[in-house]
């Protein structure tokens, strides 16, 4: 267990604010490691070969989600990592396309 | 790379996939949700950890965290990739009162929720109907039905849940994958119906 307050060195960006446990990962593979932080290059080296969630790098490497999300924004912040996350649920409700292929989507898997 | 690693570490989605959506689903303790969960997910349900000072503030700014009294709450969740670009998310989030912040915060940005009932202890699901209610947010209520339990009649279910006319209110085995799948479709279409309203209205 990793204490919350070693492995963010105290920095707080505002791109965590735009950050959700269900948001995605999507690494940039041609941007050098090298200068990363322990902590940040961990974080890489799980992202690289795929997407994944934020709240799943935080499941896998046994990360609190806010800490997860403070190493996470500051590799979005230079490039490492494109986010994506969820539309705010005001916008969600409203979007019948998105809401008809979620349905789709769910009846497809019975 | 893609293609060999992607089968090498089946828990990475596939390339493609770029739009998440989330589903929490809110309930007592022991009601089920990691059940749920765990049957309709397509991999394994993973655990996050979310740390809460005493108080129920939710931490947001780790610095100083060292000072604070964390209470850790650890939060299921699972994924079901839906289309070639869109993969839901379900949480299973604790229904508690003292957990409403982390509550409040999972919620942003979700599409609705899931509120799982046991009949024997029904009031312990007001929490969650009053936290998705707050938030605006659309849901269904599952009665996750243990075998040996009563059933009881929809009108005398929905009376003691204070369900407005429009919620729907189903029964589920969250065991079952085709049961377990009900409230979220359920939800779904509950969602678009709310959405066409919205749309006629003016």
């Amino acid at each position: 267990m990793v204490r919350p307050y070693v492995p963010t060195g105290g920095r707080a960006v505002p791109t965590r604010r735009s950050l959700d446990l269900a948001t995605l990962l999507i690494p940039v593979r041609d941007k050098p490691l090298h200068g990363l932080d322990v902590h940040a290059f961990r974080v890489m080296r799980h992202c690289l070969p795929g997407t994944q969630s934020v709240a799943e790098v935080s499941a896998h490497l046994k990360l609190p989600g806010a800490v997860t999300k403070v190493i996470v924004a500051s590799l979005v912040d230079s490039g490492h990592l494109i986010s994506r996350s969820p539309a705010p649920a005001a916008a969600q409700q409203h979007d019948l396309g998105l809401l008809e292929a979620v349905l789709h989507g769910l009846q497809n898997k019975l | 790379m893609d293609s060999r690693t992607s089968s090498e570490h089946p828990s990475y989605l596939a390339s493609g996939v770029a739009r998440p959506v989330k589903v929490v689903v809110l309930g007592p303790f022991g009601v089920g949700k990691t059940t749920l969960v765990g049957t309709v997910s397509e991999i394994r349900p993973l655990t996050t950890e979310e740390q809460m000072t005493e108080a129920g503030q939710h931490i947001d700014d780790l610095r100083g965290l060292e000072s604070k009294t964390t209470t850790t709450v650890a939060m299921d969740f699972g994924r079901l990739t839906l289309t070639e670009e869109m993969v839901l998310y379900l949480f299973g989030v604790p229904g508690q009162d003292r957990f409403a912040p982390m509550t409040k915060d999972l919620m942003e940005g979700a599409l609705g929720g899931v509120v799982l009932v046991d009949t024997q202890r029904i009031s312990e699901s007001h929490g969650a109907m009053d936290l998705l209610e707050k938030a605006g947010l659309g849901y269904v209520v599952a009665v996750n039905h243990f075998p040996g339990t009563p059933r009881y009649a929809e009108e005398e279910l929905r009376e003691a849940l204070d369900l407005e006319p429009t919620t729907p209110l189903l029964y589920c085995d969250v065991r079952q994958h085709g049961s377990a799948m009900a409230p979220l479709i359920d939800l779904v279409k509950h969602l678009i119906r709310r959405a066409r309203l919205l749309e006629d209205s003016p």
